[in-house]
């Protein structure tokens, strides 16, 4: 039974956050600084929307630098 | 809904389902060609009845425990976490950092494996080709499920979503029985590429909304412009996509692999 709650666990891991978790990371940081700041009631919420899809961009910019690094050295 | 969001509904399930069943056709093709239809076909048909269970219960699920805005923000961030993954890969691709996805070379494989099983008869059906058959057609199928079910509900139309889906599953099936081989002509990269730009642009959009479950009144959040934003948050990605391509390229360390997206 442990087992199979681990293999399932596993695959839901592999399904939803993918072979880099840091991009599932970047996400999860950013929209709960976003959250944050919205429940806060401090900004705007257009300016949120904007600020967080800048955020996001922000987490797939270094996330493609760090693979395309890793995928130089591999190549040397 | 707009028909711009539907449009774009359609488009993004159509060409989502369009790659996961060219390779799930690849693997049942494969299967059928080496181990015998009679497995392939089972296989394909008993993980056809599982997908059915799971999005029948999922859907449920989703729809009757979560509220709207929790709804919205859970699927966004899902949705978000599947596009990067997607338009990450891609633009690898298409910098020539990462191979090119191949449907004649996953099939070569898949045949190889399965001539150097064993035999392995049960209930008349060869294990092997059988259970092959059912994992390919259940984890391909398994993520048009996922995008369907997260695209209509957040759209508000799930049977849009599934017509797009519907369709693409016709075409795969009814080109791969027509040709009888893998359908490594279908640009799958650039499909992939698109994908992953459509997925990455609901995304954004569904789960910054979706934070205003956080807010004193827990509405919705707005972008500047409405729904409009979703065509200007399409066009920072694609901008975004395109030019990480090209500096990747120009960075010097792309290797010999060919790109399939032009720059």
């Amino acid at each position: 039974m442990i087992g199979l709650v681990t293999a399932f666990g596993r695959f839901c891991w592999d399904f939803v956050v993918g072979d880099d978790w840091r991009i599932a990371a970047g996400v999860v940081t950013v929209l709960a600084a976003g959250a944050v700041v919205v429940s806060s009631g401090a900004v705007d919420d257009e300016l949120v929307t904007v600020l967080v899809g800048a955020g996001i961009a922000v987490v797939a910019t270094a996330t493609i630098v760090v693979e395309a690094r890793r995928a130089a050295r591999r190549s040397r | 809904m707009t028909g711009a969001s539907g449009i774009g509904l359609v488009l993004s399930t159509f060409l989502a389902s369009a790659v996961e069943f060219v390779e799930a056709f690849t693997i049942v093709l494969a299967m059928g060609l080496t181990r015998g239809w009679r497995s392939a076909l089972w296989g394909t048909v008993a993980a056809v009845a599982a997908l059915a269970v799971a999005t029948a219960v999922f859907g449920y699920a989703l729809t009757r425990w979560l509220p709207e805005s929790a709804l919205q923000l859970g699927i966004g961030t899902l949705l978000l976490i599947f596009g990067l993954q997607w338009l990450r890969k891609a633009i690898l691709r298409s910098a020539g950092l990462k191979a090119l996805h191949d449907e004649e070379a996953t099939f070569r494989e898949e045949q190889a494996a399965a001539r150097a099983a064993a035999a392995d008869n049960r209930f008349g059906v060869d294990a092997f080709g059988f259970v092959v058959a059912f994992k390919g057609v259940f984890l391909e199928g398994l993520e048009v499920v996922f995008i369907v079910i997260t695209f209509g509900l957040n759209a508000g139309s799930v049977p849009l979503a599934a017509a797009g889906a519907a369709a693409a599953a016709l075409l795969v099936v009814g080109a791969g029985v027509v040709v009888h081989r893998p359908l490594a002509q279908v640009p799958e990269n650039t499909i992939k590429f698109v994908v992953g730009l459509l997925l990455t642009t609901f995304g954004t959009f569904w789960a910054t909304e979706g934070l205003g479950v956080f807010a004193p009144d827990s509405e919705a959040l707005e972008w500047p412009g409405g729904e409009v934003a979703l065509l200007v948050v399409l066009g920072a990605w694609t901008a975004f996509a395109l030019i990480a391509v090209r500096l990747l390229r120009r960075s010097g360390s792309r290797r010999a692999t060919p790109a399939e997206v032009a720059p």
